[in-house]
C-alpha cells in the first residue's frame, strides 16, 4: 500500500524576469488502487504538477509538500523518486540517441530493482509486454524514442510502466495523439497493471474518451493552478458537455 | 542528373564553443582550398606565424620541432603483416623522394617529408583478400629527439585488406602516411593515437583513390598532449568512394585537432565524413575542420560531412568548421552538419525519471553518442578496443 499526498503545493518556474507562479495550492491524495483523473484547460498547470512530482529541475516548489508514505519526496532526487515507486508517463517523451530501447529498459529495471533482472525471464517479459502493446519486436533495437511516431512514443511509455511496476503512476496526456485502436491498446496496458498490482494512477487528460476504458474513481477539475472541483466519474461527463467556462469565470 | 544541394544547419546548436564557416577576426581568409600552397620542400614554405588558416587553431609553439624541419630523429616502426601483405623499408632522399599520394600542404607535412630517413612500405598484393589485420606499431620515446616517419600503404588492384596503425609511447613525431588505393581495391586504414601524456604528434595522411576504389579511413585520437592529424583524400578516377570516420576524446590539457580535405576532381565519386568527439576537463580542446571541394569536372559527386562534439564539463572547448566549395551544379548531393552540445538536461531527466542514477545516465548518453559511429567501423577488434577506451575515459572523470 502506498499513499501519495500533495499538500498546498505552490510551484513557480524561473523566467527571464524572476519566478512565475504556476501552481497555487494543490491538495490531492492518491492511494494504491485508486485512479484519479485530472482534467483542465490548456496551460492550467497539469504538466507542471506531473513534472514537479517527478522532480524536473525547471520547477521550483515555493510552498507545500509532497509525501510518499510520509517520506518527503521533495528532498529526493529524480532517480530516487522513481526508485521509491513513482512513475511519470510523459506528455512529450524525450529522444535519447544511441541508447537502444532494450538497453534502456534493462538499465532502468536494474536501477529500480537494485539488481539486474534474470536474463532468461526478462527477455520474455519484455517481449510479452511489447506484444500486448502491439509493438514490433524491432523497437527493442531502436534508439529510445528516436523517430518514434507520437503514438509509438506513448506505447513505449506504457511499456516502461508495465515493466517497472510503479506504486504510483502519473500519466500526462498519454491519450493525446492516439487513434482509436491505439487508445484501446494503451488503456488495456494501464488496466493490466491495475489488475495485477496495486498501482495508484493519476491520469491527466483532456478527453472523456480514455475514461471509458480506464474507469476513474475520482475526477478533479484543474483550473489556474489548483483543483477547482472534484467529484466522481459523472463529473467528467459534465465537463464534456459543459466545458470549463463555469470554472474559468470563477477562477479570475 | 539532379542538383540537390543540402546544407543541414538545423541541428547545429548555438553554443559559445562552436564556430561555423567564416574565419574569425584578424585571420586572412582563403579564397579556395584549391589554391592552397603545396610543395615537397619545406624551404619553399614561409615560416609559420600562427595566423594562417591552417594554423590558427593549433598550439604552434608546442609543434615547433615538427614544423621547422628539426624533427630528424627516428621512431620504431614494427609491422606484422597479414598473409599476402609485404613490407619493405627503404632509405629516403629528403625533399627529392618521389611522392605517391598528394603533396605536403603545410609546414608539418613538409617537415615530415624532408626529415624522415626511411620509408616503410606496406603492400597488399593484387587480388589478395584478407580479413586479418596488418598491424603497424609506431613507438616513440619520451625525451628522445623529435622524429619523423614515413609510411606508404599500397593496396594493389582488387585487393581487400585492413591496416591498423597504433601510435604508442611518447616523444614528438612528424609523420607522413601515404595511402594508395588502386583500381577496384578495398582498403580499411585505422590510425589510433594512443600516446602517453606528453606526446606531440602531427601527421599528414594523404590518400589517393583509383577507379572504383574504396577507402575506409578511421582516425581515433585518445592520448598525447597535442595531436594534429590532417587527412587529404584525392579521387583520381570515377566511381570511387571514401568513408572517413573519426573519434576523439579530449581530456584536461589535451589538444586534438583533425583537418579533413576531400578533393572531388573527377566525376561520380562518393565521400562520407563523420567525426565525433567528447571533451572533458579544464582546457580540453578539439578542432575539426572539414573542407570539401567539388571541382568543375566532378559531376555526379555525392558528399556529406558531419562533426558532432559533446562537451562534458565546463572549461573545455570544441571548434568545428565545415566548409563546402561547389564548382558544379551537376551533383548528386552535398551537405554538411556540425554541432557542439553539452549534456542534454532533458535526456538526463528522462533517464533519471526511470530510476537510473545520474552517473549511469551520463555514461549511457556518452556511450550512445559514440555508439553509431563505432558500429560503422565494421571491424570487431577495433570496435571492442574503442568501447574499452571509452569506458576508461569515462572512469577518468568519475563519470
Ligand atoms: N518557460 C516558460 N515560460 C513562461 N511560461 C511557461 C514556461 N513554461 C511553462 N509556462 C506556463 O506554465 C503554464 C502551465 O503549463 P503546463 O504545461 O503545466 O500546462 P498544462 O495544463 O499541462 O497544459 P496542456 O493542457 O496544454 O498540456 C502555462 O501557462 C505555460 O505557458
Ligand atoms: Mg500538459
Amino acid at each position: 500500500m502506498a499513499t501519495l499526498e500533495i499538500k498546498n503545493l505552490h510551484v513557480s518556474i524561473a523566467i527571464a524576469d524572476g519566478l512565475k507562479p504556476i501552481l497555487r495550492g494543490v491538495d490531492l491524495t492518491v492511494r494504491s488502487g485508486e485512479t484519479h483523473a485530472i482534467m483542465g484547460p490548456n496551460g492550467s498547470g497539469k504538466s507542471t504538477l506531473a513534472y514537479t512530482i517527478a522532480g524536473h529541475p525547471r520547477y521550483e516548489v515555493t510552498e507545500g509538500e509532497i509525501l510518499l508514505d510520509g517520506e518527503n519526496v521533495l528532498e529526493m532526487s529524480v532517480d530516487e523518486r522513481a526508485r521509491a515507486g513513482m512513475f511519470l508517463a510523459m506528455q512529450y517523451p524525450v529522444e535519447v540517441p544511441g541508447v537502444t530501447v532494450s538497453n534502456f529498459l534493462r538499465t532502468a529495471k536494474t536501477a529500480i530493482d537494485g539488481k539486474a533482472p534474470a536474463l532468461r525471464t526478462w527477455t520474455g517479459e519484455v517481449r510479452t509486454a511489447m506484444d500486448a502493446l502491439r509493438m514490433d519486436p524491432e523497437f527493442a533495437t531502436r534508439n529510445v524514442n528516436e523517430g518514434f511516431s507520437g503514438g509509438e512514443k506513448k506505447r513505449h511509455e506504457i511499456l516502461q510502466m508495465e515493466l517497472l511496476r510503479p506504486q504510483i503512476a502519473v500519466l500526462d496526456e498519454t491519450d493525446s495523439g492516439l487513434d482509436v485502436d491505439a487508445l484501446r491498446i494503451v488503456s488495456e496496458g494501464v488496466n493490466r497493471l491495475k489488475g495485477n498490482s496495486e498501482v495508484g494512477v493519476l491520469l491527466i487528460t483532456h478527453y472523456t474518451r480514455i475514461l471509458q476504458y480506464i474507469k476513474p474513481d475520482f475526477v478533479h477539475v484543474f483550473v489556474a493552478g489548483r483543483i477547482a472541483e472534484q467529484g466522481g466519474p459523472e463529473l467528467a461527463d459534465r465537463l464534456e458537455a459543459e466545458g470549463y467556462d463555469r470554472f474559468l469565470a470563477s477562477a479570475v | 542528373m539532379t542538383t540537390d544541394l543540402t546544407t543541414d544547419h538545423t541541428r547545429a546548436t548555438a553554443d559559445g564553443a562552436h564556430t561555423h564557416g567564416a574565419p574569425g577576426v584578424g585571420v586572412v581568409p582563403e579564397a579556395s582550398r584549391a589554391s592552397r600552397f603545396a610543395s615537397f620542400d619545406l624551404a619553399e614554405f614561409p615560416a609559420v606565424t600562427g595566423a594562417e588558416e591552417e594554423w590558427r587553431f593549433s598550439p604552434v609553439d608546442r609543434l615547433q620541432h615538427l614544423i621547422s624541419g628539426a624533427a630528424t630523429g627516428a621512431v620504431s616502426v614494427d609491422v606484422t603483416p597479414a598473409q599476402g601483405v609485404t613490407v619493405t623499408v627503404t632509405d629516403r632522399d629528403g625533399a627529392s623522394t618521389p611522392g605517391v599520394a598528394g603533396v605536403p600542404n603545410d609546414q608539418l607535412a613538409a617537415t615530415a617529408w624532408i626529415a624522415a630517413a626511411q620509408r616503410t612500405q606496406v603492400t597488399v598484393g593484387a587480388e589478395v583478400e584478407t580479413d586479418a589485420e596488418t598491424t603497424v606499431v609506431v613507438r616513440g620515446e619520451a625525451g628522445a629527439p623529435a622524429a619523423s616517419a614515413h609510411l606508404l600503404l599500397t593496396a594493389e588492384h582488387h585487393s581487400k585488406a585492413l591496416v591498423v596503425i597504433d601510435h604508442v609511447g611518447g616523444g614528438e613525431l612528424a609523420q607522413t602516411v601515404e595511402i594508395d588505393v588502386h583500381d577496384g581495391a578495398h582498403l580499411t586504414v585505422v590510425s589510433i593515437q594512443d600516446w602517453d601524456r606528453g606526446a606531440v604528434h602531427g601527421s599528414s595522411h594523404r590518400a589517393r583513390l583509383g577507379r572504383d576504389a574504396t577507402l575506409k579511413h578511421i582516425v581515433v585520437s585518445l592520448g598525447g598532449d597535442v595531436v594534429r592529424v590532417t587527412v587529404d583524400g584525392e579521387f583520381t578516377q570515377p566511381g570511387s568512394s571514401l568513408e572517413s570516420l573519426g573519434l576523439y576524446y579530449a581530456d584536461a590539457g589535451q589538444h586534438l585537432e583533425h583537418r579533413l580535405f576531400v578533393d572531388h576532381a573527377v566525376p561520380r565519386c562518393t565521400s562520407r565524413v563523420t567525426y565525433k568527439g567528447a571533451l572533458q576537463g579544464e582546457s580540453a580542446r578539439s578542432v575539426w575542420i572539414g573542407d570539401v571541394l567539388i571541382r568543375k569536372a566532378a559531376e555526379g559527386t555525392d558528399t556529406y560531412e558531419l562533426n558532432r562534439n559533446l562537451v562534458l564539463t565546463p572549461g573545455a572547448r570544441a571548434d568545428s568548421v565545415p566548409n563546402l566549395e561547389i564548382e558544379t551544379g551537376e551533383i548528386e548531393g552535398a551537405g554538411h552538419a556540425s554541432a557542439t552540445g553539452r549534456f542534454d538536461d532533458e535526456q538526463l531527466f528522462y533517464l533519471k525519471a526511470r530510476g537510473i542514477p545520474e552517473d549511469v545516465a551520463r555514461r549511457l548518453v556518452v556511450r550512445g553518442f559514440f555508439a553509431e559511429l563505432i558500429q560503422q567501423i565494421g571491424v570487431p577488434a577495433v570496435e571492442d578496443r574503442l568501447q574499452t577506451a571509452i569506458e576508461a575515459e569515462l572512469e577518468l572523470t568519475g563519470l
